[in-house]
């Protein structure tokens, strides 16, 4: 088990090595330079490109670059070349602003993909069933800002909420029971949004979990004895179809990071998704090197703490 | 041999060959025809649409502007007074109204159809062929290795060939040539040593490092470690915008679940019988790879590919949407819907028109998919 984690552990540190080459070189080798964002500003001499090149250490070869971008990173030091903030402080303020929708996103998708996917499978084939499979393909297949964007036009037509942003600007101070509420209705539709693509492709799998386990013998060997069927259904099948789940929530951590690009762009969200979008556009690379590698070592950690949990929860794996 | 065929009938199964049952299992699935249909429905209309929206003197003009007729609803009629008898649409009428710049609609989504349908299947083409290939040789020559020496060349020469193609011409020429001295080097010292013993050093070079396979898996952890949508994008926003560009781009960055399947058929596959004969009739690697093994691993990378030209289709979109997605004198799909956003309360559509129309072609491909996916998953069958 220990030697089990130990070189769990090794591998994924070898493969965020391997990750973070891979980034820096795709964005540094990428045409165009960082220098050449803004040509037509009259004030970007090239004396001023030079100290620009030499402050961020653009003049030095490649391999020192990246060694000096990583040993800044994992001192804390790395700042933004846009605005000369830490890195690190802007990332973990536009998290908290992320947070609130990822936490209302997750939870919408786990509570609803189960009972949805479950029903479907044991009533397998019937009306509930057939329409379940079909609102889960539309919602998979439904472009997000579309989707978004119908929404939007029904809330604000029909409701007159405000929608956009993170809270209604200049509400200034009303009741606060008034404040809650804007913040909820801003964060409704974009959580909604972020969570109907999880909520489809959840509960079709759970559905497809579900039917497999209802086709094995011990489940048809416990309705050949005459146990009611909840406790076919609930006790013996779920049980043992619920065991992927358990490891999916090591999957859920790289969404943390994240943040959709899209939704938050439309919804003028001040998150993580914004930032990174913004930082593409202005050849930030801190940034975007910075976001890509928290989220490379947070995929990992989801993978380690998956693998860890199927050795918990599965009795048949023993290493 | 006679007295095999005076035994009685023993009860067979019935014959019904594995093609019959799932026409018969697809033609139960009702969804999945609906997706079907509507895909051949779709492929009709792309075609026909690059017929009618190319040359000099297209049918439908995607491209025609009429400053005076924009934002005309569907099925509007021109204004005859203030348009030549060119900047007339076809039919002498608008069938799905008009943009801000009083460009035809329907042209517009017509031209749009072909380039969202190639967008799709190139990319999916090119992640199939890296996905087949990377599993082929995962699965079939993975427990080869590599030794440490032949890793120590391909960096050397890679990193030669990479500062070359970056401007550092000495440091690149010299690293190239070194490289190629240790190649001639280790070829020439394996002649050499043949019959006497090998020094220590060189020894440790020629250990084996790493199995093909794992290689290969590692590479795919890797890949999979980067955001996809972000990592997409960002790529797509440093490069030169072209149509070819996020081909390539969606399809570099999406090959890694077909590697998988591939890999895991070959595994099984290669210790079956019939491999083992091919082998021993003497035909070739690729021979046994391409005609004996893949048609047999085919059908999962089939179904993910039919769900991977929906997900293309819908990332091209969301390309567009932020700005980066095919430019300008295509039309597509995607541009079309973020160009039409800007009025959605005043032309509404322009937004649902191609909204729906990919949604419907999405949610064809994914039915279509995962109806095939059911029928040919013998676990989902019914069995009572």
């Amino acid at each position: 088990m220990l030697s089990f984690i130990g070189r769990n552990i090794i591998q994924k540190i070898v493969t965020l090595f391997f990750v973070s080459v891979i980034s820096f070189l795709i964005i540094h080798l990428a045409p165009g330079k960082p220098t050449q964002v803004d040509p037509m500003n009259p004030r970007f001499t090239p004396e001023l490109v030079e100290k620009f090149k030499k402050e961020f250490h653009l003049d030095k070869p490649l391999y020192k670059q990246y060694l000096i971008f990583y040993k800044d990173l994992l001192t804390g030091e790395t700042v933004s070349w846009k605005d000369n903030q830490p890195v690190l402080e802007k990332i973990w303020e536009r998290f908290l602003n992320s947070l609130p929708l990822f936490i209302v996103g997750t939870l919408l998708t786990w509570t609803l993909s189960f009972p949805v996917g479950i029903h479907s499978a044991i009533y397998r084939g019937g009306i509930y069933d057939r329409s379940a499979t079909f609102f889960s393909y539309l919602l998979i297949s439904i472009p997000g800002f579309f989707f978004a964007y119908i929404l939007i036009a029904f809330v604000v037509t029909r409701l007159h909420v405000p929608v956009i942003g993170m809270e209604t600007f200049g509400l200034g101070n009303r009741f606060w029971l008034n404040m809650v509420m804007d913040r909820l209705w801003h964060l409704l539709l974009p959580s909604i949004l972020g969570a109907t693509g999880g909520i489809a492709i959840l509960s079709r799998y759970v559905r497809g979990q579900m039917l497999e386990v209802e086709g094995e013998d011990y489940v048809r060997t416990a309705r050949a004895k005459g146990l009611p069927p909840e406790q076919v259904h609930y006790k013996h099948a779920l049980r043992n179809a619920l065991l992927p789940f358990v490891t999916m929530f090591g999957l859920i951590l790289p969404g943390l990071i994240g943040g959709s690009v899209i939704i938050e762009s439309i919804f003028s969200w001040p998150g993580m998704g914004r930032m990174a979008y913004e930082a593409i556009l202005a050849r930030d690379y801190p940034v975007i090197l910075t976001v890509n590698f928290l989220s490379a070592a947070l995929v990992l950690a989801g993978t380690f703490v998956s693998d860890i949990l199927y050795l918990i929860v599965d009795p048949r794996i023993r290493l | 041999m006679n007295k095999i065929k005076n035994i009685p009938d023993a009860p067979l199964a019935p014959k019904v060959s594995r093609f019959t049952e799932s026409c018969r299992l697809f033609k139960n699935n009702r969804l999945s025809i609906l997706g079907f249909i509507t895909f051949i429905i779709f492929f009709f209309i792309a075609v026909t649409g690059l017929f009618l929206t190319s040359g000099n003197n297209p049918v439908f003009d995607p491209a025609r502007i009429r400053l005076h007729e924009k934002l005309r609803p569907p099925m509007s009629r021109p204004n005859p007074g203030t348009l030549k008898t060119s900047e007339i649409p076809p039919f002498g009428i608008y069938f799905m109204g008009t943009d801000e710049l009083g460009r035809d609609l329907f042209a517009r989504m017509l031209q749009g159809a072909w380039v969202s349908l190639t967008v799709g299947f190139v990319a999916v083409g090119i992640s199939v062929i890296v996905g087949i290939f990377m599993g082929g040789i995962a699965g079939y020559f993975g427990q080869k290795h590599i030794r440490f020496d032949q890793i120590i060349i391909t960096c050397i020469l890679f990193s030669g060939g990479a500062l070359l193609f970056m401007g550092a011409r000495h440091s690149g020429v010299k690293l190239l040539i070194i490289g190629h001295a240790c190649l001639f080097f280790f070829i020439i010292f394996k002649v050499v040593w043949r019959k006497k013993a090998m020094p220590g050093w060189i020894r440790i070079l020629r250990k084996n490092a790493i199995s093909i396979d794992t290689l290969i898996m590692r590479i795919v952890d890797i890949m999979l470690c980067f955001p996809g949508f972000f990592l997409i994008l960002t790529v797509i926003a440093l490069l030169p915008a072209s149509i070819y560009n996020i081909m390539i781009v969606i399809g570099l960055t999406s090959w890694m679940g077909t590697t998988r399947f591939v890999r895991a058929d070959f595994l099984s596959l290669r210790e079956q019988d019939f491999v083992t004969a091919a082998r021993a009739l003497g035909v070739s690697n690729f021979r046994i790879i391409f005609r004996h093994m893949m048609p047999n691993a085919i059908t999962p990378v089939l179904i993910s590919a039919t769900i991977g030209v929906a997900t293309a289709i819908l990332t091209e979109a969301g390309l567009s949407f932020l700005g980066f997605g095919v430019p300008p004198p295509h039309a597509t799909w995607g541009n079309i819907l973020s160009n039409g956003k800007n009025y959605i309360f005043d032309a509404p559509w322009l937004t649902f028109i191609p909204g729906t129309a990919i949604l419907t072609v999405v949610l064809s491909f994914n039915l279509f998919g995962e109806g095939l996916r059911e029928i040919l998953n013998p676990k989902l069958r019914d069995r009572y």
